[in-house]
């Protein structure tokens, strides 16, 4: 995506010149009208009763309470995603197994499903009436509509990115490396330290700034399971929705240009490490 | 040290790999394993190295079975024909690395280990490019860099996979030259694996010979090339000429011609003569196989012909040093073809496919064996000159 292409000196298809630059006319509004202006008109409205407005939105309690558990559910979800992504991505490139494609295709369920379905599956397990209802409520935990369906439900969502952006990374590498250092004498422990972990860290960081954008940001799911109790089970998309349906938009758009704010903070960091460290990242998909 | 191999075998999804193979290399031995992709070549040498667990067999280290040893405590120095070089260490961070590995009480200090560093770049002579990173370095140097860290844990063999393999043309022979030196300074047992004849011949002490997870020959490059135990080896081991045939009290007879065999040798319906492009001679058209002349180029120091042997389905290539006197017969012109030096091994159910072929050759076995080949023969004796190739007699 930031990778640049020597672009060459003449267009070897020739194309007109009225068509080469309407093309880029097009694209160009598209991305103005799609992507720019909707986040330009977050902040407009954000603003739009003065800074003293949005800084009250912010700091007012339900707002500080969405932040905090946000930021928590982050907090649990990235190290977690982040260790079994890498564990997962080390079983899949490393060992041959049966059922190895169907754990491969697996992965990818997070993406294919709807997140509202993947929060319908949670409240089905553990809601009142699900598998795990009689043994939750006999030993008197609370799952659903608690910050453990919330984490649970974000962990599901995000769980790809670490996994899809190491495994290729893996692939490429091979295991040459690692057979070297095994050879030489090096404990599976200092294989790892020393040769696995400089070799994917940059993919490592990548997979996981992208789960945290998307753990941030996740709603369908995490509106399923939390139950909106104000200042208990709201993130803040859901604290967002709720400002928004209660017709306070200047709230609503404060709380919003705080998530576009780390949207914009997560897109920087992304464009340096691709312009950076590319190289040490899986050449083979560059999507999200 | 010496290594021994005891009827190894390993099995892919049912397909051989190493089928019952023994072999027995002597300390400071230089080995070539040589066979096309799929021979089992690769496959020896990473259970050896015991990147790979064999289904049954014995590999020996010395006296002690290594068979069941991890990686880490074979204590072999082993090169990937990518170099698999750290990216993120240094040449001295490389090399070291070994060392630096080991658990604390046999841990060299610092000093040691910097000047041991020291003594394996200048032994791959590379002493300025210590603190280099691999994506600095050629390819050549990279291969270097991996030999020195293999060698820096005083491996008990050296173990090369394909070394010379990603390199382009020019740097692999000097690499290789370079390789054959280094070799008779340290003298480190070393097996190497490759596809290419012309590397195995030049570098190794003894060359093996695999074809479809077993050993075909294990011989001296000279032997393997004079005398190649079997119709695959001939022609895997360089240019080769085919004619078909059979023998007949004591004379391999193709139509028209009788060729007379200096060694004793049963009769076969179906027999095969093979001979190097180099081994030929040009006589009158009733002294050798008759043939016809197709095809003749030139290149700087020597001319190649091509014939067709009359009732031969493949055409026969020759090459004649391009002496000032030599005159090249005109296209079309009858001629007589006569070998000098050739085998004939006979087309039996021994060579047939699927069938046992002996595999387990001594150490050093006789050039002639009999039950396999029928004969090798260096047949001088109406004194033609191979050097320069009587043509007097052919009339254009």
């Amino acid at each position: 995506m930031a990778r640049s292409f020597p672009a060459s000196p003449s267009d070897p298809l020739e194309t007109a010149a009225w068509l080469r630059w309407s093309l880029i006319a097009l694209a160009g509004a598209v991305m103005l009208l799609l992507v720019v202006l909707p986040l330009a008109m977050v902040l407009a409205a954000a603003f739009a009763k003065g800074i003293g407005v949005w800084f009250a939105a912010l700091v007012q309690p339900d707002a500080r309470a969405a932040l905090r558990l946000t930021l928590f559910t982050a907090a649990i979800v990235l190290p977690i995603n982040a260790g079994f992504g890498l564990l997962m991505a080390w079983a899949l490139t490393r060992f041959e197994f049966r059922g190895k494609r169907v754990l491969l295709s697996l992965i990818d369920l997070p993406f294919a499903v709807s997140p509202v379905v993947a929060g319908l599956c949670l409240v089905l397990l553990f809601g009142s009436d699900g598998w795990f209802a009689e043994w939750l409520a006999a030993h008197d935990i609370k799952i659903l509509f608690a910050r453990p369906a919330i984490v649970l439900a974000t962990l599901f969502i995000t769980f790809p990115f670490v996994v899809r952006e190491l495994i290729p990374l893996m692939q490429q590498q091979g295991s040459d490396e690692e057979l070297a250092a095994r050879s030489l004498g090096a404990g599976p422990w200092r294989m790892f330290r020393r040769v696995t972990l400089p070799n994917i860290k940059w993919g490592l960081l990548y997979g996981v700034l992208l789960c945290s954008a998307r753990a941030i940001g996740e709603f369908g799911a995490v509106s399923v399971v939390s139950g909106h109790i104000r200042g208990l089970t709201n993130t803040l998309p859901l604290h967002i929705e709720i400002l928004y349906n209660e017709f306070d938009s200047t709230a609503a758009f404060a709380v919003a240009s705080l998530l576009a704010g780390l949207a914009l903070v997560t897109l920087g960091l992304k464009f340096w490490l691709e312009a950076r460290h590319g190289d040490a990242l899986a050449r083979t998909h560059r999507r999200h | 040290m010496d290594l021994h191999i005891r009827r190894l075998s390993k099995r892919y999804a049912g397909v051989s790999a190493l089928d019952a193979v023994d072999l027995d290399i002597a300390s400071g031995e230089l080995v070539a394993l040589l066979g096309p992709s799929g021979s089992g070549k690769t496959t020896l040498l990473r259970v050896i190295a015991g990147l790979l667990h064999p289904d049954s067999g014995q590999v020996l280290f010395g006296d002690n079975d290594a068979t069941r040893l991890s990686l880490r405590e074979r204590n072999v120095g082993f090169v990937f024909q990518h170099y698999a070089l750290f990216k993120h260490m240094s040449v001295a961070g490389n090399v070291s690395f070994g060392l630096r590995s080991r658990p604390r009480r046999r841990r060299p200090d610092k000093a040691a280990i910097r000047r041991r560093v020291d003594e394996l770049l200048a032994l791959v002579q590379l002493p300025e490019h210590r603190d280099r990173y691999p994506e600095q370095l050629s390819g050549g140097q990279k291969q270097r860099v991996a030999l020195a860290r293999a060698l820096a844990v005083d491996p008990s063999v050296l173990l090369l996979d394909e070394p010379f393999g990603a390199l382009d043309a020019k740097v692999r022979v000097e690499l290789r030259r370079w390789l054959r030196r280094l070799h008779e300074q340290t003298r480190q047992t070393t097996l190497f694996v490759t596809h290419d004849q012309e590397e195995a011949l030049e570098l190794a002490d003894r060359v093996v010979v695999m074809r479809d997870g077993r050993i075909e020959q294990v011989d001296t490059p000279d032997v393997i090339y004079r005398a190649p135990a079997s119709a695959y080896v001939f022609e895997f081991i360089g240019r080769a000429n085919a004619i078909d045939g059979r023998v007949e009290r004591g004379e391999f007879v193709v139509d028209g011609h009788a060729l007379r065999l200096p060694t004793e040798c049963a009769d076969a319906a179906r027999a095969r003569l093979y001979a190097r492009p180099h081994d030929f001679v040009l006589v009158d058209a009733d002294a050798g196989f008759p043939a016809t002349l197709r095809r003749a180029h030139r290149l700087a120091e020597r001319i190649t012909l091509e014939l067709g042997v009359d009732g031969q389905a493949q055409p026969v290539e020759i090459d004649l040093t391009a002496t000032p006197d030599v005159v090249v017969p005109a296209i079309g012109s009858r001629v007589g073809l006569k070998p000098l030096r050739y085998c004939v091994y006979p087309e039996g159910p021994s060579t047939a496919p699927g069938v046992e072929w002996p595999h387990e050759l001594p150490l050093h076995a006789p050039a002639t064996d009999a039950s396999r080949r029928l004969l090798t023969a260096l047949d001088a004796r109406d004194g033609v000159d191979r050097e320069r190739p009587d043509l007097s007699g052919v009339r254009p």
